[in-house]
């Protein structure tokens, strides 16, 4: 799309354009389509061309195989509209893993192009079109891998872990996730339809402005991280919720499982934090649909307020990925250890002095906007205390790993892969708090590894030791180990080819988002990151055929009794791999941290009699209803599709409404059915323990 | 769903009644035409003024939409409103007081015209 070409209309005034269309002649196409036309399908891009018709051919195929199989009632009634936290947790884990895939192309690409272009080699990538990708990639593996990974482990594991039958508002939950959807959705279609915002994952202004990004990538970005973001906030509140009213009689705050605990406290902030980012892309938005001047350079206008604001929101997230992860390694390291975790009072203590700290340290992702030496001490300080609390831990499971029985399956190699990386991450994190150094090391490609370090080291590491360790509780087998085996050492290898080489190239002061060096003396450094991609590349293969295959060994890998470590610790591990559609028949009584690990060695006796009816939420269409229309209202809003925009609105205002009088929300699994399904696990521990 | 946490059950709800909304409401509408009036009536002369003034009333409204609409007080919920609002107002006095520091320190060091503007 030529820069500044069909879309070079005024359009401060854009929002008018219609109305005044209308007075001199009533222009139905515009009023329908908007700014959309043919014109807006890239197809004369190749690469996207081959894309598209991949995902094309893609698509067709799986929906041929969906329909064949017969199994679009199936999904429909047991999973698309489920309110079952266990599979909404799934659903978000297949969300993430497919967006993984797509931001990962978007990695790959860029590794490519920044290997070859050199000198007279321009690369194969245009610059506008480089853009676009850099910006998705970063978009994408936050907003729609990191976060749907991290909300699908809670969303599995938390009401497990504390007893509970689902979480606090079913709905909600359904309705979060496929707002989530929705944002993944629009973000795809800007691949094909349009283009995608060229700004980096920030959008910051002026750059984002109405002036300097006059297209439609903004505004995909804004609406995609709008919808998106209303779910991640209403999941925030929905867990926060759960874990303070719904635990089991007897867990106190401090008998929580430390998971648990960090998603309490990652719950927390995406409540206080979330609100922040919709305000500051609701006034980029007002910037941009209506000519109001928060962010522009006239008129009043700041564009370093909007760099302030997003950081309020922005460290928090970094925090809110993280949490999680730590409290997944918490479990692991004690399960593997065969120990009760070291140190959980300080590791609990630990975790909300970086919940709180964690609002206290945004100014150091802009040392170099001249706040000044004081404003920049004061952060700088900050940020190095927040490595205390995290140290702590670090300790606290290296103690517990001290004079443990070590068992090294695959989640505790991804476990020991994420202590070693991520302590690399967190020292260069350190070295970047330093503000003078920031200032030589700002936005340089030293930067960009310092964060994948820790992102990949900690997040991703954490999600696929989190996969393996909990899958068996998922779907009743475990996951194949030699191919576990595999993805960990391919990713971690490939992590280290791909990122040391930018911490050099960083020191030699290269800056990131460049798509073409004239220095060829760099080119070597580059090609070794090619590779280290192309390795994560085969760690990410060996992780899908690792489904694949443990699929088909499922008969040999099954766990019948639930507790497949031999070791679980907390509750989850209670009770049979899959879970019940009820989690628990009776709700246990908890009396130690690790409850089960108690409840095992004082020879615990399953209830094999009296039970009762349980009173479940019942499914329901409107969480995917009302997210079509946001997807709908989206893409109209985008495309300045005044009229489809407004009856999508109002339409997803009254569902909304008429939701709201639907009493018909629950059910009573009947008694016998319980008894039926329990009795059924007796026989199966009978014959296997 | 919410069978096995009946200890809480007994807690009071707080009491919802016509006369608490209607003071809230009245209070509210109060809270907003004075402000109102302040600036439609220009009734003091100093711009800057008259913005305190009416962020003091903002912050009396927010006080008394927590009382009468959303019911809280000190002992509400087994005291988790009270630990949450403090909570909050932690969050929100770092981000405004925070985000004004860093903000006024960029004007000066980066934009000395602007703040030359707002002097004068």
């Amino acid at each position: 799309m030529p820069p500044g070409g069909k879309y070079d209309i005024p359009i401060h005034h854009a929002l008018w354009a219609p109305v005044a269309k209308m007075s001199d002649h009533f222009d139905l196409t515009k009023l329908i389509f908007g700014r959309l036309t043919w014109e807006a399908i890239p197809y004369h891009e190749p690469i996207l061309v081959a894309t598209f018709i991949a995902v094309a051919l893609g698509g067709i195929a799986l929906l041929g195989a969906l329909t064949y199989f017969r199994v679009w009632g199936y999904l429909w009634k047991e999973w698309f509209t489920s309110i079952d936290h266990k599979k909404i947790g799934v659903m978000y884990m297949v969300l993430g893993i497919v967006m993984l895939l797509r931001g990962f192309s978007d990695a790959i690409m860029m590794r490519i192009q920044q290997a070859i272009a050199f000198g007279d080699n321009a690369g194969y990538l245009p610059p506008h079109h480089y853009d676009q990708i850099f910006t998705a990639h970063g978009v994408i593996m936050i907003f729609f891998v990191a976060m749907p990974f991290v909300v699908g482990l809670m969303n599995f594991v938390v009401p497990l872990q504390i007893g509970a039958r689902d979480v606090a508002f079913p709905f909600l939950n359904n309705f979060s996730y496929w707002m989530t959807v929705a944002g993944a959705v629009l973000t795809m279609i800007s691949l094909f339809v349009g283009e995608f915002a060229k700004t980096g994952w920030l959008a910051y202004p002026p750059l984002s402005g109405i002036m300097q990004s006059p297209d439609v990538g903004v505004d995909y970005y804004i609406w995609a991280l709008q919808i998106a973001g209303v779910g991640t906030l209403l999941s925030g509140v929905n867990f926060t919720v759960t874990i303070i009213k719904m635990r089991a009689p007897g867990m106190s705050l401090m008998k929580m499982p430390v998971f648990t605990w960090t998603a309490l406290c990652t719950n927390i902030l995406i409540v206080a934090a979330f609100p922040i980012l919709t305000a500051v892309l609701a006034m980029l938005t007002l910037d941009r649909y209506l000519g109001t001047h928060f962010f522009t350079n006239d008129l009043g206008g700041n564009a370093m307020m909007y760099i302030n604001l997003i950081w309020i929101w922005g460290h928090p997230e970094v925090y809110i990925l993280i949490l999680p992860l730590f409290g997944v390694f918490s479990e692991i390291v004690a399960t593997y250890s065969g120990k009760r975790l070291f140190g959980y009072t300080s590791m609990v203590y630990a975790t909300v002095v970086i919940t709180v700290l964690s609002y206290l340290v945004w100014l150091h992702h802009f040392f170099t906007m001249g706040s000044g030496a004081s404003v920049n001490s004061f952060f700088g300080i900050t940020t190095m205390i927040i490595s205390i609390p995290t140290g702590a831990k670090i300790f606290n499971w290296l103690f517990t790993m001290y004079r443990g029985r070590i068992k090294f399956e695959v989640p505790m190699l991804w476990t020991v892969g994420f202590m070693i990386t991520f302590v690399i991450g967190g020292m260069t994190g350190v070295l970047l708090a330093v503000p003078p150094a920031d200032f030589v090391l700002h936005n340089s490609l030293f930067l960009i590894a310092h964060f994948h370090n820790v992102i990949i080291g900690g997040v991703v590491f954490g999600v696929f030791a989190a996969i393996t360790y909990w899958y068996p509780k998922v779907f009743g087998y475990k996951l194949d180990p030699f191919w576990g085996k595999c993805s960990f050492w391919f990713w971690c290898i490939g992590f280290y080819f791909a990122f040391m080489p930018l911490y050099v190239l960083g020191l030699m002061g290269v800056t990131r988002r460049i798509n073409h060096f004239d220095d060829p003396s760099l080119q070597i450094w580059f090609i070794v990151a090619a590779f280290g991609a192309f390795l994560i590349a085969l760690g990410i293969a060996s992780f899908l055929i690792q489904l694949v295959v443990s699929y088909r060994k499922r008969d040999q890998n099954r766990d019948l009794t639930g507790d497949p470590w031999g070791n679980g610790r907390t509750l989850e591990w209670s009770t049979s791999s899959p879970p019940p559609q009820y989690n628990y028949a009776f709700t246990p009584r908890i009396h130690d941290t690790d409850s089960w690990w108690q409840m095992k060695q004082e020879g615990f006796k399953r209830p094999e009699s009296g039970f009762v009816a349980i009173h479940m939420p019942k499914n329901t269409m409107a969480g995917m209803l009302l997210a079509g229309l946001c997807t709908a209202f989206g893409f109209a809003m985008i495309w300045h599709m005044w009229l489809i925009a407004g009856v999508s609105f109002a339409t997803m205002l009254i569902s909304a409404i008429v939701h709201t009088f639907n009493y018909d929300r629950d059910y009573y699994i009947p008694a016998e059915e319980v008894e039926r399904v329990e009795s059924e696990r007796t026989r199966v521990l009978a014959n296997n323990v | 769903m919410s069978d096995h946490h009946d200890d809480h059950h007994n807690e009071e709800f707080p009491h919802s009644s016509f006369r608490g909304y209607m003071i809230g409401f009245v209070l509210s509408v109060i809270l907003t035409v004075i402000p109102f009036w302040l600036v439609m009536a220009n009734v003091i002369s100093s711009s800057a003024a008259t913005a305190v003034v009416i962020l003091g009333f903002a912050v009396v409204q927010i006080v008394v939409h927590m009382v009468y609409f959303l019911h809280m007080n000190f002992q509400s919920q087994g005291g988790w409103n009270m630990l949450s609002l403090i909570f909050t107002s932690i969050l929100v006095l770092i981000t405004i007081f925070g985000s004004l520091w860093v903000m006024y320190h960029m004007n000066v060091n980066m934009m000395p015209s602007m703040m030359g503007d707002m002097q004068g």
